[in-house]
């Protein structure tokens, strides 16, 4: 059973990494890197995790994912859409004007966007909001957010961190994308999050550390979450910048760099392997 | 008028009253509970109270969060800190999602008085202004309070209510009611027009009352919704009585007096006169030195009515 979960995800990561690349390409520009490197996170909470139901948008029980690193939007379009929550067809429009995709994910203009968000460092406070409306009304759905390592930089997820403590708000999950590069370089350099795992411990989390590419391990930590009580769960996934594409693997360039039609050719021969 | 109470007293009691029948409302705040009368609202219904701490970023955007489950929540703090420690969050997780949060800014303008600048709001009004989807309401009394929070609650989308912290005098009898966006013909007169707003409302009706006794029948326009703005109001008064002053205990930059000098300025240019804090800081001291020291009393609004009348080319 669970080794066809696996395949699935599998094939689902692979058409969402062929996504991003054609929809950065035909954009000229956008994330793809940040994008690549949460791709397995993403795909396992919309194809293996998640209670959804792509009909009925605004369900009341639905789970809620936060994509607070909002610049990995092509990564949150291309699986909203492979879900089912708008055509697939649509996904070229990326950043296009008058398209649904903008740039950074905008709430209102798409189904399935449960927050809008770009400006780094809010996701996290919003998926608290969530669970504590959960609480309020008692119902069971989950929260889950997608941090970057950079976006750590920013004190409000630092404010957001010790509310959830406070709070016993365990029916949120947090990712964090550990992929160690941010725009101007690597997060080491830039501003270190020092002892990343040890801070999130300490401001009261469960923390638990994985490989950010591995099924197995992303499936088991949402599991070992859910069992969690009275904490809110980190998720400190290992990962690599544009992965799945050779060239774009571990390249800070690849941030904010959208491929050139070559370059995209190249990609998609290499995700077609 | 006799009696006194602080707008921020009254948005306590109305909080109170409109949770009891609303279960959706829930209200957050940043250590000030016991400053912006929302203890009042824990004791009552503490199960539906947060206390964020010192940390307004976040209580902004968690209040975003609960806003998209379908809350409605208000985010208590003094007006300085809602909106310049919280401008972004505001921004982006607020009011471009146009998610249905309340911002509650007590202690605005100077009258907050001796913790001095650092803690007075002069710029919120224009701050909130700016944003898209954002309603502002600027209350004048406690009778506005009750009717705007009663209002932000029935509109759908994120408003800015500025609250004060010292006792201002009541206005409205019991029967008033809040209409949003509508501005309250408090005083008729055709050789000038005061628009006020906030704590300035009772000022401008005392310098009316002084300019009547000589001879000056002003018109006093309260405008408790400066966003979106009663342009009809604003450019009948200008239009009928040819000359106008604004009065808040704001900077005269991005205010009320912004507000109005951009619709005068469009349809029917006429003297104005903007009385409000002059592109400065404030200072610490008793909020009656202040308004004096910044010139926000009656006599300044009388003042500022003899100049504008002065260019109207009326009484010079």
């Amino acid at each position: 059973m669970e080794e066809t979960l696996i395949w699935k995800l599998e094939a689902k990561a692979k058409e969402i990494r062929r996504y991003i690349i054609l929809m950065t390409a035909a954009a000229g520009s956008g994330h793809p890197g940040g994008s690549l490197s949460a791709t397995d996170i993403v795909t396992a909470l919309y194809f293996g995790v998640m209670r959804l139901d792509p009909k009925r948008p605004d369900d009341p029980d639905r789970d809620r994912f936060v994509l607070s690193k909002g610049h990995a939007a092509p990564l949150l379009y291309a699986a909203l859409a492979l879900r089912g929550f708008f055509p697939e067809q649509e996904l070229i429009t990326l950043r296009k004007l008058g398209s649904r995709l903008q740039g950074h994910p905008d709430m209102r203009k798409l189904p399935g966007v449960e927050m809008s968000t770009g400006s780094l460092g809010q996701g996290l406070s919003a998926a608290n909001g969530m669970a504590l409306a959960a609480r309020l009304d008692g119902r069971d759905y989950r929260v889950y957010v997608l941090l970057g390592d950079g976006e750590c930089q920013e004190g409000q997820v630092w404010e957001a961190a010790m509310a959830a403590a406070h709070y016993r708000l365990d029916n949120v999950t947090a990712f964090l994308d550990y992929n160690g590069l941010q725009i101007d370089g690597p997060v080491e350099e830039v501003m270190s999050l020092g002892a990343v795992a040890d801070k999130w411990r300490a401001f009261g989390w469960n923390v638990i550390e994985i490989d950010g590419h591995n099924f197995r391990e992303i499936l088991g930590a949402v599991a070992a979450a859910k069992e969690t009580k009275g904490k809110p769960t980190m998720v400190i996934a290992r990962t690599v910048k544009g992965k799945g594409v050779s060239f774009m693997e571990n390249q800070v360039d690849w941030h904010g760099t959208a491929p050139k039609a070559d370059q995209a050719s190249r990609a998609l021969e290499e995700l077609e392997g | 008028m006799a009696e006194k109470i602080a707008t921020r007293e009254a948005y306590g009691r109305a909080l109170v009253a409109l949770g009891a029948a609303n279960p959706d409302i829930v209200v957050l705040d940043a250590d000030l509970a016991k400053s912006t009368k929302t203890i009042d609202f824990k004791k009552r219904f503490p199960e539906r109270f947060f206390d964020f701490g010192v940390a307004e970023q976040n209580m902004m955007g968690t209040a975003a969060g609960l806003a998209a489950a379908g809350k409605i929540p208000f985010c208590s703090t003094f007006a300085v800190f809602a909106t310049g420690r919280a401008f972004d969050q505001i921004r982006q997780s607020i009011a471009y999602p146009r998610l249905n949060v309340k911002i509650a800014a007590s202690h605005a303008g100077i009258t907050v008085g001796e913790d001095g600048s650092s803690h007075q709001s002069v710029e919120d009004i224009a701050l909130m202004r700016a944003l898209p989807n954002m309603t502002v309401f600027v209350p004048a009394d406690a009778v506005e309070v009750a009717g705007a929070v009663k209002a932000a609650v029935a509109l759908d989308g994120p408003v800015y209510i500025r609250l004060g912290r010292a006792p201002v005098p009541v206005i409205h009898g019991e029967d008033f009611v809040f209409r949003p966006g509508e501005a309250v013909l408090l005083r008729p007169g055709n050789d000038a027009t005061v628009i006020a707003t906030g704590i300035m409302v009772a000022a401008a009706l005392e310098a009316a009352a002084v300019l009547a006794q000589e001879g000056v029948a002003v018109r006093v326009l309260n405008v408790h919704t400066i966003k979106p703005l009663d342009v009809a109001a604003v450019t009948r008064a200008a239009l009928e009585t040819g000359a106008v002053v604004t009065a808040e205990e704001h900077s005269i930059i991005g205010g009320l007096g912004s507000a109005v000098a951009e619709v005068l300025g469009e349809h029917c240019p006429v003297p104005l006169k903007r009385v409000g804090i002059r592109d400065t800081f404030g200072e610490s001291g008793k909020p009656q030195e202040l308004l004096e020291k910044y010139g926000l009393t009656p006599a300044d609004i009388v003042a500022a009515v003899k100049e504008v009348l002065g260019r109207k080319g009326k009484n010079s």
